[in-house]
C-alpha cells in the first residue's frame, strides 16, 4: 500500500471525526460554552432536527430544503423553551442542569408515544469513491465541508455583525449592555435559538447515515459536552482547535486499536486537557493574546 | 397503534406500571405474570413487539378460559433498556407483587443482572430472546434461538456460498463476546481462518474507521452481531462507503428489522437464521400475523422475539395445565418428562428437558436488493443440544451459572 492511500485514508478518517466532533459541539458552545446554560437537551435538539429533516424528505423534499427545516424547526422549539424555561433560570445555573434533563426525558418519551420507536431511513445520498484498495462515501466529505463552513459562519456572525457584537456584550456584561439601550431578553433568545438551530442542523446532516431514534441524541452529547468543556468559552477558537485535537486522538487511536481505544483515548485527552488547561483552549489563547 | 395501546402507554409513562386485570375473574385467584421488557430507550425498537405478542397471548388465553381455570394477570413494568432498572424490578416482582412467573429480558446484560435475583429468590423466569447460549439455569426456561442453532446453520452455509475469510463485528459486551467465540470455533471447525474481529461499545453510531478496517482485512463476508438501534447506523454508512460484501448475523432483520428501517440497498446480502419474522410464509405463520395485526395494527414488526413471547406463554399455560400446580418444582417434573411441545407459528418446537431450551425450525432469511426477503434455506427442528453435549443436565443437577465453549460445564 502507497503513501499517498494511507495519507488520505488517514486524513478521511480525520476529517469525519472532526466534523461529528465539530457539529455536535457548535450548537453546545453557544449555548453552553457562551451563555453558561448547561443544557442537558442538547441531544434532543439534534433529534429534533433529524426527525423534522427525515419527514420532510419522505413528505418530497430535497435533502437540502428537508436539513433547512429541520434547523428552523429546532431553533424555534429553542426559543420556545428559551421563553418558557431557560429565561427564569439564568441566575440558577445549576437549577438548568435539572430543568434540561428533564426536559430531555419528556422529549425522548414524548417521541416515543408520538412517533413510535423507530422511523424509517432516507438514506445517503452521492455514493462512494475509491481511492487505492478504500472506497470511501462522498457524503462524508460533505460533512466535513460543512464543519469548516458553519466554523467559518459563526465566526463571521459573532465578529462583524450587529447581532453578534451585541450578543457578545449582553453575555458580558449584561446589565450595562441593558443600560445601553440593547435588548437584552431578545438577544438572549436569539442566541439560545441560533444554539438549538445548530443543533437542529446537525441532526439534519446526520439523519441521513443513522438509525432515527427517539434516543439517537444520546450518541451526540458525549462527544459534544467534551468537545465544548476542554474547547472553552469562543466559538472559534474553543471549538475548532478542541475538535482538531481530539479527532486527531480519536481517529488515531480507533485505527490503531478500535472503537473502545478511539473512547478511551478521547476521555483521557479531556483529563489531561483540562488539568492542564482550566478554562479550555480559547482561555489559553486569549490569555496569551493579552 | 391503537388508542387503548395509546392510552396504556400514557398511564405507563406517568406510573411506570400497566396492570391488565380483568374484571369478570376479579374474583377468582389470578395467575400473575411479570412481564419486565424495554419499552423506552436504547433496545425499546426491538422489544416493545414483545409485551404486545404476552398481551395478545393472555388475551387469547383468557377469552378461552385462563389457565385451569384461573385468569391470567400481566403485571408490567417498563425497564428501559436499563440493567439497574431489571434488578429493581425483578425484586419488585418476585417480592411484592408475588407472581407465580416472569418473562424478562432482551440484551445478555440484563439478563445476566436479573438472573442472581431470580435464583435468590427461588423465582421462575422465561428469557424469550435469541442469545450467545450457554445458560443451564433451573430457575430459567429459554426460548430464544442458541448458537447452535444460529451459529451452526448459518457460518457453514455462508462459508460455502462465498468463501473462507471471515470477520466478525460484534457489540462489545457480553453477547457479541460469546457469540463472536462461536463464531471463531464455527470458523476454525470449517477450515476457514479469521480475517479480523472488532467489538463496538453499545451506542457508538460512527464506523468510518471500522469500514476501513473491514476493507483492509478483505475479508469474504462480515459477521455482524450489532446491537441497539445505535449501533444500526453501521449499514446505512458501509452502504454509502460501498463495502458490498455480504453480512451474516443472527441478530439483525430477525430483532431490529433494519431491513424496513433503512433505505435499500443498504442491507443487500444480509442473510440472518432466524427462528421467525414476519415474511415467513406458512399457513401457522400467515395465522398468527393477522392476529398480531388484527389487535396492533400499528406494529411496525412482527419480529423473532415477539413470536417467542407470544409461544412462550401458550408452553407455560401447558406446563402449569399438566403440572396442575404453578410450583416451579411441580412444573420441572412436567419438563424434564422432555414431551413440552407445541405447534408455534414457526413450526414444532419442544423443550429440551437438559437446558430447558427450546428446539426451533431455522430460516435461513436473505435480504435482497430491494429489501424484499427470501429463504434459501430451512432447517427444521434444530436442538439445543450444546448445552446437554457438554454436560449441563438439569433434571439431575442446578449449576445455575453460564457457559461458554472456553469455559463449558465441569467434568463430574
Amino acid at each position: 500500500m502507497d503513501i499517498a492511500t494511507l495519507a488520505f485514508s488517514a486524513l478521511y478518517q480525520f476529517g469525519d471525526a472532526f466534523a461529528f466532533l465539530v457539529l455536535s459541539a457548535c450548537g453546545l458552545a453557544v449555548i453552553f460554552g457562551m451563555m453558561g446554560v448547561i443544557n442537558l437537551a442538547h441531544g434532543e435538539f439534534i433529534m429534533c432536527g433529524a426527525y423534522v429533516t427525515a419527514a420532510t424528505v419522505h413528505a418530497g423534499l430535497p435533502l437540502p430544503l428537508g436539513i433547512l427545516c429541520g434547523t428552523l424547526a429546532s431553533a424555534f422549539v429553542g426559543v420556545l423553551v428559551e421563553l418558557l424555561v431557560i429565561r427564569h433560570l439564568y441566575d440558577r445555573p445549576l437549577d438548568t442542569i435539572v430543568a434540561t434533563w428533564g426536559l430531555s426525558l419528556i422529549a425522548t418519551q414524548g417521541t416515543l408515544i408520538l412517533v413510535g420507536s423507530t422511523m424509517a431511513g432516507v438514506g445517503t445520498p452521492f455514493g462512494s469513491f475509491q481511492v487505492g484498495a478504500y472506497s470511501y462515501s462522498i457524503y462524508r466529505i460533505v460533512l466535513f465541508v460543512a464543519a469548516l463552513a458553519v466554523l467559518a459562519a459563526l465566526y463571521a456572525l459573532f465578529n462583524w455583525t450587529r447581532f453578534g457584537v451585541l450578543a457578545r456584550a449582553t453575555i458580558q456584561v449584561p446589565h450595562m449592555a441593558a443600560a445601553l439601550g440593547v435588548d437584552t431578553r431578545l438577544i438572549y433568545s436569539l442566541t439560545f435559538a441560533c444554539g438549538a438551530g445548530l443543533a437542529g442542523l446537525a441532526g439534519g446532516l446526520y439523519a441521513p447515515t443513522m438509525t432515527l431514534v427517539p434516543t439517537m441524541g444520546a450518541t451526540f452529547i458525549m462527544e459534544a459536552f467534551v468537545t465544548v468543556v476542554i474547547g472553552g468559552a469562543d466559538v472559534f477558537l474553543g471549538t475548532a482547535p478542541a475538535g482538531g485535537i481530539l479527532a486527531i486522538v480519536k481517529s488515531g487511536m480507533t485505527s490503531w486499536q478500535g472503537q473502545l481505544f478511539g473512547q478511551i483515548g478521547l476521555l483521557i485527552a479531556v483529563i489531561i486537557v483540562v488539568r492542564v488547561l482550566p478554562k479550555g483552549i480559547s482561555g489559553f489563547v486569549l490569555r496569551e493574546r493579552t | 397503534m391503537t388508542r387503548s395501546g395509546m392510552r396504556g402507554l400514557r398511564a405507563a409513562a406517568l406510573t411506570g406500571t400497566l396492570v391488565f386485570a380483568s374484571g369478570a375473574y376479579a374474583a377468582e385467584n389470578p395467575i400473575k405474570l411479570g412481564v419486565l421488557e424495554d419499552q423506552s430507550g436504547d433496545f425499546a425498537a426491538a422489544t416493545i413487539g414483545k409485551v404486545h405478542a404476552i398481551q395478545l397471548a393472555a388475551e387469547e388465553i383468557n377469552k378461552a378460559g385462563g389457565i385451569m381455570g384461573r385468569p391470567l394477570e400481566l403485571v408490567t413494568y417498563d425497564t428501559q433498556s436499563d440493567n439497574t432498572r431489571y434488578q429493581e424490578f425483578m425484586r419488585r416482582v418476585l417480592q411484592r407483587d408475588k407472581v407465580d412467573v416472569v418473562f424478562a429480558g432482551f440484551s445478555s446484560a440484563s439478563r445476566e443482572a436479573y438472573r442472581p435475583i431470580v435464583d435468590q429468590f427461588n423465582g421462575f423466569a422465561f428469557y424469550n430472546n435469541q442469545y450467545e447460549g450457554g445458560v443451564c439455569d433451573g430457575h430459567m426456561v429459554v426460548t430464544g434461538a442458541v448458537p447452535e442453532q444460529q451459529f451452526s446453520t448459518l457460518i457453514p452455509y455462508m462459508m460455502q456460498t462465498y468463501g473462507k475469510k471471515v470477520y466478525t463485528l460484534a457489540a462489545d459486551y457480553n453477547f457479541g463476546q460469546i457469540s463472536a467465540e462461536w463464531v471463531r470455533k464455527i470458523v476454525k471447525e470449517n477450515g476457514g481462518e479469521m480475517a479480523g474481529e472488532e467489538f463496538i461499545p453499545l451506542g457508538v453510531s460512527q464506523f468510518s474507521q471500522s469500514i476501513q478496517n473491514i476493507q483492509k482485512a478483505k475479508p469474504d463476508f462480515v459477521v455482524t452481531l450489532l446491537v441497539g438501534t445505535a449501533q444500526a447506523s453501521y449499514y446505512e454508512q458501509a452502504a454509502s462507503a460501498n463495502v458490498n460484501l455480504p453480512m451474516a448475523s443472527s441478530v439483525n432483520v430477525g430483532q431490529g428489522y433494519e431491513h424496513k428501517r433503512f433505505k435499500p440497498p443498504s442491507l443487500k446480502d444480509m442473510y440472518v437464521t432466524t427462528n421467525y419474522i414476519e415474511e415467513i410464509d406458512s399457513p401457522k405463520s400467515k395465522e398468527f400475523y393477522a392476529k398480531f395485526k388484527a389487535k396492533f395494527p400499528n406494529e411496525p414488526y412482527v419480529n423473532q422475539e415477539a413470536e417467542n413471547s407470544y409461544l412462550a406463554l401458550y408452553l407455560y399455560k401447558q406446563m402449569v395445565e399438566r403440572a396442575k400446580s404453578t410450583n416451579r418444582d411441580e412444573i420441572r417434573k412436567v419438563i424434564a418428562m422432555g414431551d413440552v411441545c407445541m405447534d408455534a407459528p414457526e413450526g414444532k418446537v419442544c423443550i429440551d428437558p437438559k437446558s430447558q431450551h427450546m428446539s426451533h425450525t431455522i430460516y435461513l432469511a436473505k435480504v435482497g436488493a430491494d429489501h424484499s426477503i427470501s429463504f434459501p434455506k430451512v432447517w427444521e427442528d434444530i436442538k439445543p443440544y450444546w448445552l446437554g453435549d457438554a454436560g449441563c443436565d438439569l433434571t439431575k443437577k442446578d449449576p445455575m451459572a453460564q457457559y461458554t465453549p472456553s469455559n463449558p460445564p465441569p467434568k463430574p
